[in-house]
């Protein structure tokens, strides 16, 4: 093997794909065989974080930058002028399996450019899977990007190597995606997301009857949208995302922030900053679907379909549902108790423990783990809360936002700060 | 006041605790031997003989109450080399006996039962963080080798976890602060304690021919995958704290 010349591919395909945000190894229990390499457990392992924050868990490459399409957001698009670069198969594999083995990774998650058409790229992906797992003896985690448009014959052959399968949808809203990537269409990436949903139904109705099936995608699909590359709001966004989740039981969905690398008419000029902050918010309502029992309706307001910056999700629901405050801790339901702004789930599992043992105060609350400085306002102890006179102050959300903190705050107003 | 004088061992420790029982001490502390300085020179000295016998029992009745689960806890309050770790150990087997129905490590409300979760919190963090910021170095024999310098003791917890993962090549995890480590030889999977500290200079011209190609390929990656218009090393830091960066491999 050419080492330098390994050593530029990398470089090259390892800089185009960091923009793809999906990088969890969760979800997938793949046991390692006797004698064998890998075992992927479900809670995944963060192996580094880059300067950026993000977490590494895999080797994130293309398998080639070269690509027929044109699509405005994306650095690899035909028009774009830059080093190409396509690794062999066996790079790879020789790549993956090393860096395994010396503990930098969890597994490989590889996407391509379009480099003839999609099944020739599709082929291509699916054999790095199928020689990781049949002639190395893989048990790592594998995450294939499938190529919107693969035939199904490939995409089934997908499932039964990687562990999770993805297709992003990139532009949250149909008018966008036409506007940016006019060569794509939007049911060219669903249907193999349909294809793979049957797929997995199947599989767990055969498991029921059958011993031995054969594993398919076992940690399931996931999908991301760029969020700020063209004008859709966060109710729409929010909306996309919850019908992927109830229609095609899509195990995440991720938000990528655009980062404005290209210059183009379409889209946001050079100088916009990364919404850091609004994908922060994203991900918080995605948490609020998938872990607290919120429904994408009660996150924002049809009227102000926007999330609010200045304070969290779940604070702002708060704000506009005074009337199903305070909440009693000794005698409420662990949902109910969810929904207390500074209380995440693990505080909510302690209290619910902790109450059959002695009534709660204030000061059990701040030990247990909860944000006091939100939750006091909400909160009613048996032996009351001197807090709860705020509820119905009208300066209420300004005396919220004054006592929480965010790690975005500096960034925020920075302005302020001056003063 | 008692002082049981145990011999810092785990058995030795719950040889301990069922002997605070057995003499019915009421006012007693326990300290590992190697720890052990008198100053309370009123305090009556109790040396312990750890028997296993002794032990089990009391870990097979403790069991019966907060399960295999506590006691893992405790195992891990153990671990932490927290100075207080014995008279905390002590509390939850004393709060256990009292009140058998009832797992007692639920009770976040007390405060020595709210420390130890504390502690296995910070413990389950650094055994996590072990899972992740281990770094094998492929040797010229063959073995991939890694160092590490934990705040807890979290060898013993993350033994299952590289065994199940790394079947087919041998191994070996040690621990600078502690002078021991595992090795695992492709058949058995094993702790080690070296009579001397192992010394690491010369270290790296025993690494295999092709070590370097691959750590270089790896910071390159590390590089590039990073996106300069995010960039955030607070969020960094807090994430990969600065005490581990010696010995990452990206971190170079
Ligand atoms: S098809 Fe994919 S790789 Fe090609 S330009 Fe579009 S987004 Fe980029």
């Amino acid at each position: 093997m050419n080492f330098d010349r390994l050593k530029e591919k990398l470089e090259i395909l390892a800089d185009a794909a960091k923009y793809d945000v999906s990088c969890s190894s969760s979800g997938g229990t793949r046991k390692n065989k006797k004698g064998a390499l890998g075992d992927s457990s479900a809670s995944g392992i963060c192996h580094t974080y880059t300067e950026d924050g993000r977490c590494v868990s895999l080797l994130k490459v293309l398998l080639t930058n070269h690509c027929i399409y044109d699509c405005a957001y994306c650095v690899s698009r035909s028009s774009n002028d830059i080093k190409r670069a396509a690794f062999t198969v066996e790079e790879v594999v020789d790549l993956t399996i090393n860096f395994y083995r010396r503990n930098y990774i969890e597994g490989l998650f590889i996407s391509s450019g379009i480099f003839k058409n999609a099944d020739t790229t599709m082929e291509r992906l699916v054999r790095v899977a199928k020689k990781l797992r049949l002639e190395e003896n893989f048990n790592g985690y594998i995450h294939l990007k499938s190529i919107p448009g693969a035939s199904d014959d490939l995409m089934q052959e997908a499932a039964l190597y990687a562990d999770r399968l993805s297709v992003n949808i990139e532009i949250p809203t149909e008018s966008g995606l036409k506007l940016l990537a006019p060569e794509k269409n939007r049911q060219d990436m669903i249907s193999p997301m349909r294809y793979i949903q049957k797929g997995i139904i199947q599989y767990k109705d055969e498991k029921k009857i059958l011993k031995k099936v054969p594993k398919f995608a076992p940690a399931g699909q996931s999908t991301q949208m760029i969020v700020g590359a063209t004008n859709e709001n966060d109710l729409q966004i929010i909306k996309v995302a919850d019908h992927f989740y109830k229609n095609f039981n899509l195990k995440r969905v991720y938000y990528s922030g655009y980062v404005p690398v290209l210059e183009d008419q379409r889209l946001p000029s050079l100088t916009t900053e990364v919404p850091m902050l609004r994908e922060n918010r994203l991900y918080q309502s995605d948490w609020l679907m998938r872990f607290y029992g919120f429904k994408a309706e009660e996150i924002l307001d049809p009227n102000v379909p926007f999330l609010d910056l200045e304070m969290d999700p779940k604070l702002s629901w708060a704000l506009r549902n005074l009337d199903q405050f305070p909440v009693n801790l000794q005698t409420a339901e662990y949902r109910t108790i969810l929904r207390i702004p500074g209380i995440g789930v693990k505080t909510a599992q302690k209290i619910v423990s902790a109450r059959r043992f002695q009534i709660l105060t204030m000061d059990h609350l701040k030990k247990l783990g909860a944000a006091v400085n939100r939750a006091k306002y909400f909160i009613d102890f048996n032996a009351g809360n001197a807090y709860l006179k705020y509820l119905t102050d009208k300066n209420f959300r300004k005396l919220l936002i004054g006592g929480s903190s965010s790690k975005f705050h500096n960034q925020f107003s920075q302005q302020l700060t001056l003063f | 006041m008692t002082t049981l004088l145990y011999d810092g061992s785990f058995d030795g420790l719950f040889t301990a605790i069922f002997e605070v029982f057995e003499y019915r001490y009421k006012d007693v502390e326990i300290t590992s031997r190697e720890r052990f300085h008198q100053e309370n020179i009123f305090a009556e000295i109790h040396e312990v003989i750890t028997q296993t016998e002794k032990s089990e029992r009391v870990l097979n009745k403790l069991e019966q109450n907060i399960g295999k689960q506590g006691i893992y806890q405790l195992l891990k309050v153990f671990l932490s080399e927290d100075p207080d770790l014995e008279n905390l150990i002590l509390s939850a087997v004393r709060q256990s006996v009292k009140n058998p129905e009832n797992n007692i490590l639920e009770n976040f409300a007390d405060n020595d039962v709210l420390k130890i979760s504390k502690i296995c919190k910070s413990v389950n963090r650094e055994r996590h963080r072990m899972t992740a910021f281990v770094r094998f170095e492929k040797m010229r024999d063959g073995v991939f080798f890694s160092k590490i310098d934990p705040d807890f003791n979290v060898l013993p917890l993350i033994r299952k976890h590289f065994h199940d993962r790394y079947q087919d090549q041998k191994w070996m995890i040690y621990d600078l602060r502690r002078n021991y480590g595992l090795l695992y030889d492709l058949n058995d999977c094993e702790f080690f304690y070296p009579d001397e500290k192992i010394i690491l200079h010369n270290y790296q011209q025993k690494f295999h021919d092709e070590e370097n190609n691959y750590q270089i390929l790896w910071q390159r990656y590390f590089t590039k995958t990073n996106i300069v218009e995010r960039k955030n090393m607070k969020l960094h830091i807090q994430h990969v704290p600065k005490r581990y960066w010696k010995y990452l491999t990206e971190k170079w």
